[in-house]
């Protein structure tokens, strides 16, 4: 008899169907993987299952779970089956811990309620399992309130509340979404780990992630089940043709698809750029610290970090959005004014930026056509409002949307067509430079594909320079020409695409490559190597930022900043570069 | 046009907004026509017939009041004091409020922390001391009651409206619109008023019932409109002093003071509940 099984389940909101006739199971101790893109049904199943389901879904098929059916069963009933028998993890731990409560008394709490320890030795217990997830100095953490942790700490907590009662089946949505990838791979080996004979439905968006943790794993399309089976088959012989796609969308490290560049001239160059953040009554935050970077026509420069690199103050500076404490920004020559509202026509017109919000980044009270012809509006008066109408329609055709969005409004545009507007936006004025700041990680795999596609079609067409800020490497090799990796303000290394990905010098480097999860189950990825997570930027440390996490730090390491240096082509800031 | 149109239609669904709308359209239409048609006239006394509780004769459905003058006739001189004193003073806030606000909010930094704080100041005077010495300082008249009214209000729409326009400031869609060059009065006018739009109405039909409840409670102390004029907070006011032997003269103006009010604070909640949705669909 399977732990959980799933018989013909339909959700419904209203008219619209959320879930149609889903049937699988999960058996006793095994893990099972839960993919498609954001839409397909992935969330509300799990909810389902867990009854937490909102109030209008409207619900019909079977869940039963250890023989009891979970539809319609009672509250009470509902209740007693959760955290004991069946716990799930959320994307978001800051979410799903309660702010106001200590992280200890939130785990004791679900000890005591289901009679699984008494008062005198629940702290013990919970002690030991904050322990066993890893958060250092388990006795402060108990004592800690959730947002006093870390992004990752947060999440240990949050499994260490999951799995304290020992539940049968743990369900994990988007567990690591949220997380930096080192911490992801961190996270992932964790609960591997930790569940042993605890049933694991993970659901992701990620096949790698998949590829790496789950024995089986189930394709949702549009909230139908299109194939199913033990992974390694699936990603072998994937029989539907939706799976086909999405393996064919998984981003791998072992490829590029970028034409090699045919380098013009040098457009744009940061030169010693710092940025600083002033908060009152906190001391300043050093967010980028003497970072170069020169870019030269029909060239693609990643710039890859985890989150609090100051990849994106980088790009903020470099366009005039914030104040560049010191360094200076040149443009075909030019050097520019720190702010853009000082900037010439000239500079303001040759750069420009695309956002990762794709819906954030334009007005909502504004139609596809004002949108994407603002700009024109801006830079060239002149034109009648027929020229800019056909300007305005060529762009968007060129970034494979129809006429029949110039009237929409940004909330009736799916995420990839709203990026696109974006894109079209940014592309009108025929810049020199564009930056994409995280352009693609708001977007499902195949989205992201198209999008890149019309970005390297673009370039090929034109010779735009751009520079491509993004955390996520499997992207980065897809579309990038040379690669600058950040951490904690400053470059650690700046490498041709193949040659970094192939030998990366800085340790760095090397253990971001090793966590990526590889779709793909014969060579999983997502190893993790490093330990801890990137310290504050309210206090760096010594020396080399890197040394407190790096497996092979000295004592120059802790004392002396390294200078950069180029070795066969590749410029690193490590003392040990030579020697790895 | 066609946002406009998508607000219209979601607007014509909600039934209390239309509800409160039509209730409120026919009591203005009867306010304005009904004195027409009436024979009498609001200052013309009539020693003969004092207190006359309503009734058909003389066509004077309301009765009269202690001078004589039709009730009726009067009552909806009052309503359209009232309604009038009431959107006047909310333009009055709409207009300094958001203005004040966008401003604050969009330029930042020190004007903000000087235009707040002195938003903070006035908040600070007690509003009845306010309008006393306004009252004592100036002669009593019409206009003065729209400053004072206006006066208060206008705090609030600031401080909502620049808390909107710190927000949205720090949107993207802001962001590229100064990447691309496009001027600062263009963003605020183009870019951060629309988006402004939907909170801002909400807020105006909010105040009209507290504009109104202010003019009121001003007539109702012997510090708003003058007689022979009149408006429902007057005609209250004049109803408590007779409410033992005529006690139509308190209860038809309340309840039409009671009706205008609940209508337009279910306007202003329902509204809100048309512009919500905007972001549910």
């Amino acid at each position: 008899m399977s732990l959980l099984s799933v018989d013909g389940l339909t959700i419904r909101y209203g008219d619209t169907p959320a879930v149609r006739d889903l049937s699988f199971t999960v058996e006793a101790g095994e893990s099972v993987g839960l993919v498609g893109e954001s839409g397909s049904g992935k969330t509300q199943t799990a909810l389902a299952v867990l009854g937490l389901l909102p109030a209008n879904a409207i619900t019909s098929g079977s869940i039963t779970f250890a023989n009891v059916e979970l539809l319609g069963a009672s509250e009470k009933a509902l209740n007693s089956l959760r955290a004991q028998k069946m716990a799930m993890v959320f994307q978001d731990p800051m979410q799903a811990l309660n702010p106001f409560a200590q992280i200890g008394a939130q785990l004791r709490r679900i000890l005591l309620r289901h009679g699984l320890a008494d008062r005198a030795d629940a702290r013990e217990k919970v002690l030991a399992m904050l322990e066993r997830v890893g958060l250092p100095d388990a006795r402060r953490q108990y004592a800690a309130y959730p947002h006093q942790l870390s992004g990752g700490m947060r999440q240990r907590a949050m499994i260490a509340a999951a799995l304290i009662a020992e539940p049968e089946l743990l369900i994990a949505d988007e567990p690591t979404t949220a997380l930096d990838v080192t911490v992801q791979a961190q996270i992932l080996e964790l609960l591997e780990v930790l569940r042993k004979d605890t049933a694991l439905l993970l659901i992701t968006h990620d096949l790698g992630v998949v590829a790496g943790h789950c024995e089986r794993m189930l394709v949702l399309e549009a909230g139908r089940l299109v194939e199913q089976g033990a992974t390694r088959d699936v990603f072998a012989r994937p029989q539907h043709e939706h799976t086909a796609r999405l393996l064919a969308a998984a981003p791998r490290l072992d490829r590029t698809d970028i034409p090699a560049a045919s380098p013009g001239e040098t457009v744009f160059e940061i030169d010693g750029a710092a940025v600083s953040y002033a908060e009152r009554g906190r001391e300043n935050l050093q967010a980028v610290r003497g970072v170069e970077l020169s870019l030269r026509a029909g060239e693609t420069v990643a710039v890859v970090g985890e989150s609090g690199s100051g990849k994106s103050s980088l790009a903020r500076a470099a366009l005039g959005l914030v104040p560049l404490q010191s360094g200076r920004v040149t443009f075909c020559g030019q050097v520019l004014e720190g702010r853009v509202q000082g900037r010439s026509k000239d500079a303001r017109r040759g750069l420009q930026l695309v956002f990762q919000d794709p819906v954030g980044s334009l007005n909502p009270q504004m139609r596809v056509s004002s949108i994407v012809g603002e700009p024109l509006l801006v830079h060239e008066s002149g034109v009648s409002a027929e020229m800019r109408r056909e300007r305005v329609v060529a762009i968007l055709m060129k970034t494979g949307l129809g006429k029949e969005y110039l009237d929409r409004y940004p909330h009736e545009l799916s995420g990839g067509q709203a990026q696109r507007v974006a894109i079209a936006r940014a592309l009108i004025l025929e810049p020199k430079v564009l930056v994409c700041d995280e352009a693609v990680a708001a977007l499902d795999g195949t989205v992201r594909e198209q999008v890149l596609g019309l970005l390297r079609d673009v370039q090929l067409e034109s010779g735009l320079a751009i520079v491509f800020i993004s955390h996520d490497l499997s992207v980065v090799r897809a579309i990038s020409h040379r690669v600058l990796v950040m951490y904690m303000g400053a470059l650690v290394e700046l490498a041709n695409n193949d040659t970094l990905f192939a030998g990366a010098r800085h340790p760095y480097t090397r253990a971001l490559l090793k966590a990526v999860p590889v779709p793909d189950p014969e060579h999983a990825g997502g190893k993790s190597t490093l330990a801890g997570e990137v310290p504050s930027a309210f206090s760096p440390p010594s020396g080399c930022a890197f040394h407190p996490r790096c497996p092979h730090a000295r004592d120059i390491c802790k004392t002396d900043t390294p200078k950069q240096r180029t070795l066969d082509g590749t410029t690193v800031a490590c003392h040990l570069a030579e020697e790895l | 046009m066609r946002m406009l149109a998508d607000t219209l239609r979601r607007m014509s669904k909600s039934r209390s907004l239309m509800f409160s709308a039509g209730i409120l359209v026919s009591i203005v239409i009867v306010a304005i026509v009904g004195p027409m048609l009436s024979p009498h006239d609001y200052q013309q006394t009539d020693f003969d017939n004092l207190l006359h509780a309503p009734g058909r004769a003389h066509m004077q459905f309301f009765g009269t009041d202690d001078l004589g003058r039709d009730l009726f006739v009067r009552s909806m001189l009052g309503v359209q004091v009232t309604i009038v004193v009431a959107i006047v003073a909310s333009i009055v806030s709409l207009v300094i409020g958001v203005a004040y606000g966008a401003i604050a909010g969009y330029v930042g930094g020190r004007v903000d922390a000087v235009m707040m704080r002195f938003v903070d100041t006035l908040y600070a005077l007690p509003f009845i001391f306010f309008v006393i010495l306004l009252m004592v300082a100036f002669e009593r008249n019409f206009l003065l009651i729209f400053v004072a009214i206006g006066a208060i209000n206008w705090l609030d729409m600031a401080r909502i409206v620049r808390g909107q326009t710190l927000s949205l400031r720090e949107r993207e869609f802001v962001d590229a619109a100064r990447l691309t060059g496009v001027s600062a009065a263009r963003i605020i006018f183009r870019h951060i008023a629309p988006n402004l739009v939907g909170v801002v109405i909400v807020y105006v039909t909010l105040t009209i019932p507290q504009a109104i409840l202010v003019e009121s409670f001003l007539s109702f102390l012997g510090l708003g409109i003058q007689e022979p004029q009149t408006s429902l907070g007057a005609l209250v006011d004049a109803g408590v002093n007779q409410m033992e032997g005529a006690s139509w003269m308190l209860l038809i103006p309340a309840a039409l003071l009671a009706v205008i009010l609940l209508c337009f604070n279910f306007l202003g909640d329902a509204m809100r509940d048309v512009f919500d949705a905007k972001d549910a669909r």
